[in-house]
């Protein structure tokens, strides 16, 4: 049997530092079971059989919270052999308040007086001796960042484990408290002797889950309640009063302070930090670095480097040779451009060029027939015109004129490979290839292991760079103190729409992309408050969803200036309204969300702690996301890539004939009170699933037979013209900004709800949302601009109704936790 | 009754008692909000909430619908 050892300590204690000091790279993360709080495990350096559990960081033991309740229960239900306390010597009353509730549970515990450099420094003197005395267990100091004081805690609490002798509680509250305590221990039957002070206390104080983990609940009402009446406050309150009076007692004793309200360095960052005039601008640089490092520019370059990179065609090198082939490319789309011009030409001219114009296609120009074109084209005076397109507007932007010398020189330019320059790497998917083909693999499974699986794990790794350094910041934040911050400068915003202060680092990266933005509400450390955030994140359009904005604002509104922000608007206004209307709803009202909130000193991290909080998060992504995200990539590229073409099952080159455009054909209905019935328009939406830009792409293939489309699609502007109207084309816009987003996010929904059940409600809540909102844009607008009336249009006035009043019934936050813990 | 809702910004007050009832009630307390102990009201949000005091030698931030269930006197 190993030693167990709960770790536990408050929030900002340096407990982290002092489990990673302990246990080095030996952890395992997860999560506590069915709940959000993340639970980590480690064995002890060089004691194979010492398990260090770290608990969540706690203030208390009460009932209220779901890290109190995680802990608590686990203190009860897994008894470790051993606690290991520790507690920040720079603010010893209220970190001590824990610990005499720690000490009451009868476990060893082992009491760590962390920052006892900072201590020190400040001239202030603790006396350990006494300190244990008084709290009737051994006190150690530690300075954990610097790596003081370890070893002996470590070695203190094994022995204490080992020996494995039950303490019981030396500190006494008030005489007539003390006298219903002991008529309540008298009245506990089934528990250990070392609890029952432990669980007379909770009973006294009327804690509703501590009825759940004893047998027969002893009848004690009338006693707390003349107890009550005697000393005129609530049974809670008496006995955290208790404790506090009783830590002000020895702490007289124990902890000399010469430092008498003097500004710490602390003090003095906090009052330009939070200061009434520059809180916001220093918030907003702080943003903008954060956005501009780890979405525009750092962030974004590392992901295109392993998208079109590592998974793509190859790359360079460090870059060598990459100026140089791209100047060849350059010059290859210029020639090729005059060439096509000039074949154009010919062919108006009636010239037959085809089979030259094949060979030229296939970099096999045909020399003999180029020679004879060319005398025939000198005879006939041709000369073409290439008209260069402006990808931002769709239009010409210019004309160049192509004469016989400029077409010789034209089509004699070669297309160049960019192996030829540089140290060209080849990617991941190319050297498979090469290896399939080797071993002479058969057609559908090398399809299937290149565009399948290693694009699924192409789209997975893709994240990954640009999360790790969004990740190293977040990191930064929490550990120097400056994420408290900002949850204090934005509360006043985001409560009103059952947020958290700290959602606003979720929803700006989500304007990025909209997966780290939901990784990154880990931040968040209540409960409703992330699941809350986690659910409304990626309605902000992320950089995916822009070329969707692109399409549309191009094909039907003329490039008109403002349908781009009025997506953002949409996107804020989604949240703001499920904001307020999911608080309200069953799934959210059950939990109390006091916002009672240390602001931690402000300190430097170390540079260990970060990269391993950087790391951590970065591997739960790949494990937990990755999986789901692979194996969706996975079917959407057979439903896409498979089906019925001329008569026989396979793979089909023709995306009309999969059997994702057969579900399209089915589904299509459902969307028609929305404005776009058509099939097409459906699987655009499907497709969209992969990722938020595919629905372009896809548009492009359905409606213009085109491979490849510029970003905002404008080679197939005129034939989104014919079958969307500008109502229509705008609900499409939104049911998109809005409905589920890409498996990837998906994916890091998953990761962070860490429930099956919480993920599909989302994703549900998600969906039926942008319906809804299309619906009534659709048809409402309909209403308004052509007098269409129908039942469309009474059931969105219905939805309308449903959700003002979703708005604006009544909501009463509730006092009790209302979520099941299994610890 | 003046809560702590009212106290002036940089004064020190003194906590009578705690109104209100259950989860945010504990959570003041277990804070160190107790009866009797001296809080230093250090500043206000920049958008006007929520609060932050100095108890007990730290920094705490509540909002000011809280503060107001907490009855303190000069």
């Amino acid at each position: 049997m190993p030693i167990k050892i709960a770790l536990a300590g408050n929030p900002n204690s340096g407990k982290t530092t002092l489990f990673n000091a302990l246990t080095g790279s030996n952890q395992f993360v997860g999560n506590w079971p069915g709940v959000t709080v993340e639970k980590k495990e480690g064995k002890l350096k060089g004691h194979k059989d010492v398990v260090i559990t770290d608990l969540p960081g706690i203030y208390s033991l009460s009932p209220y919270t779901l890290e109190e309740v995680v802990a608590r229960n686990y203190l009860i239900h897994e008894h470790p052999d051993a606690i290991l306390n520790i507690i920040d010597g720079t603010n010893l009353e209220r970190n001590l308040y824990l610990t005499t509730q720690l000490l009451e549970l009868g476990i060893p515990t082992v009491i760590a007086i962390n920052m006892m450099d900072v201590v020190k420094k400040n001239h202030d003197v603790i006396d350990v001796a006494r300190l244990g005395q008084e709290l009737g267990c051994p006190v150690v100091e530690i300075s954990a960042l610097k790596g003081i004081g370890i070893q002996e805690a470590a070695k203190k609490v094994v022995f204490l484990a080992q020996e494995g002798l039950p303490t019981a509680p030396v500190h006494k509250f008030a005489e007539e408290v003390e006298n219903v305590l002991t008529q309540i221990e008298e009245k506990i039957t089934g528990v250990k002797e070392e609890e029952k002070r432990f669980f007379a206390i909770k009973l006294f104080e009327r804690d509703e889950k501590i009825k759940e983990l004893l047998d027969c609940v002893p009848e004690v009402e009338d006693i707390v309640k003349e107890t009550e009446e005697k000393m005129d406050d609530d049974s809670e309150s008496i006995i955290t009063n208790e404790r506090y009076t009783y830590l002000s007692s020895i702490i007289e004793h124990c902890y000399v302070t010469k430092s008498k309200r003097k500004l710490t360095v602390s003090d003095k960052i906090d009052r330009i930090v939070t200061n009434r005039w520059l809180a916001l601008p220093i918030f907003a640089i702080v943003m903008v670095i954060v956005y501009y490092v780890s979405v525009t520019t750092v962030g974004t370059m590392a992901t295109d480097w392993v998208n079109d990179g590592v998974f793509g065609d190859g790359w360079h090198l460090f870059g060598i040779g990459s100026s140089e082939y791209t100047e060849k490319s350059d010059e290859f789309s210029d020639a090729s451009l005059k060439t096509e011009a000039y074949f154009d030409a010919a062919e108006a001219a009636g010239i037959d060029v085809e089979a030259l114009r094949a060979s030229w296609e296939d970099g096999e120009l045909d020399e003999t027939a180029l020679a004879a074109f060319e005398t025939e084209a000198q005879a006939a005076g041709l000369t073409g015109e290439a008209e260069v397109m402006d990808d931002e507007t769709g239009e010409v932007a210019e004309t160049i004129p192509v004469a016989l010398q400029d077409f010789e020189s034209a089509v004699a330019v070669r297309e160049p490979d960019p192996a030829d320059y540089g140290v060209w790497v080849p990617s991941i998917p190319v050297l498979i290839e090469d290896g399939l083909t080797a071993i002479n693999c058969v057609d559908w499974l090398q399809d299937l292991i290149l565009s399948g699986i290693v694009g699924g794990v192409g789209a997975v790794l893709g994240f990954v760079p640009q999360m790790l350094v969004l990740f190293l910041f977040l990191a930064f934040l929490e550990s120097c103190g400056y994420m408290a911050r900002i949850a204090f400068i934005m509360d006043r915003i985001f409560r009103k729409f059952g947020l958290s202060g700290k959602s606003f680092i979720p929803m700006l990266i989500g304007t990025g992309c909209g997966v780290p933005g939901v990784m990154a509400s880990r931040t968040i450390e209540n409960d409703r408050d992330r699941k809350m955030t986690i659910m409304t994140t990626t309605f902000i359009p992320c950089g995916a969803k822009l070329p969707i904005i692109a399409l549309i604002a191009g094909a039907l509104f003329q490039g008109a200036w403002w349908v781009a922000p009025s997506a953002y608007f949409v996107g804020v206004a989604a949240i703001v309204l499920s904001g307020i209307m999911l608080k309200k709803t069953k799934m959210f009202a059950g939990d109390p969300a006091p916002f009672v909130m240390e602001l931690p000193a402000y300190h430097l991290p170390t540079v260990g702690n970060v990269l391993r909080s950087m790391w951590e998060r970065g591997w739960s992504f790949i494990k937990k996301a990755g999986t789901i995200i692979l194996l969706s990539t996975i079917l959407l590229w057979f439903l896409q890539g498979y089906g019925v073409e001329n008569g026989s099952f396979g793979r089909v080159t023709d995306l009309n004939n999969s059997i994702l455009a057969a579900i399209g054909g089915v589904i299509a209905p459902l969307f028609a009170p929305l404005g776009w019935g058509d099939w097409k328009a459906a699987v655009a939406a499907v497709t969209g699933l992969i990722a938020k830009e595919n629905v372009v792409g896809t548009f492009g293939v359905l409606y213009g037979g085109l491979d490849e489309v510029a970003e905002n699609g404008w080679q197939i502007w005129d034939a989104m013209r014919m079958e969307f109207t500008m109502l229509s084309a705008y609900s499409f816009l939104v049911f998109n900004l809005l409905c589920a987003p890409c498996f990837a996010a998906i994916g890091a929904i998953r990761r962070e709800m860490n429930s099956a059940k919480w993920t599909w409600f989302a994703i549900g809540y998600q969906c039926i949302f942008a319906y809804a909102v299309s619906m009534c844009i659709y048809q409402l607008g309909m209403l308004f601009t052509t007098g269409a009336f129908g039942i469309g249009t009474v059931v969105a006035f219905l939805i309308v109704a449903l959700i003002l009043y979703l708005l604006f019934r009544p909501y009463h936050e509730k006092n009790k936790l209302t979520v099941k813990v299994r610890v | 009754m003046k809560t702590l809702k009212d106290a002036k910004l940089g004064s020190t007050v003194t906590v009578v008692k705690l109104h209100g009832e259950g989860a945010v009630k504990r959570r003041i307390m277990d804070m160190g909000i107790t009866k009797g102990v001296q809080v230093f009201i250090r500043k206000v949000a920049p958008l006007g909430d929520p609060v932050e005091v100095n108890i007990r030698g730290y920094e705490l931030s509540l909002r000011k619908a809280d503060a107001q269930m907490i009855e303190v006197t000069d």
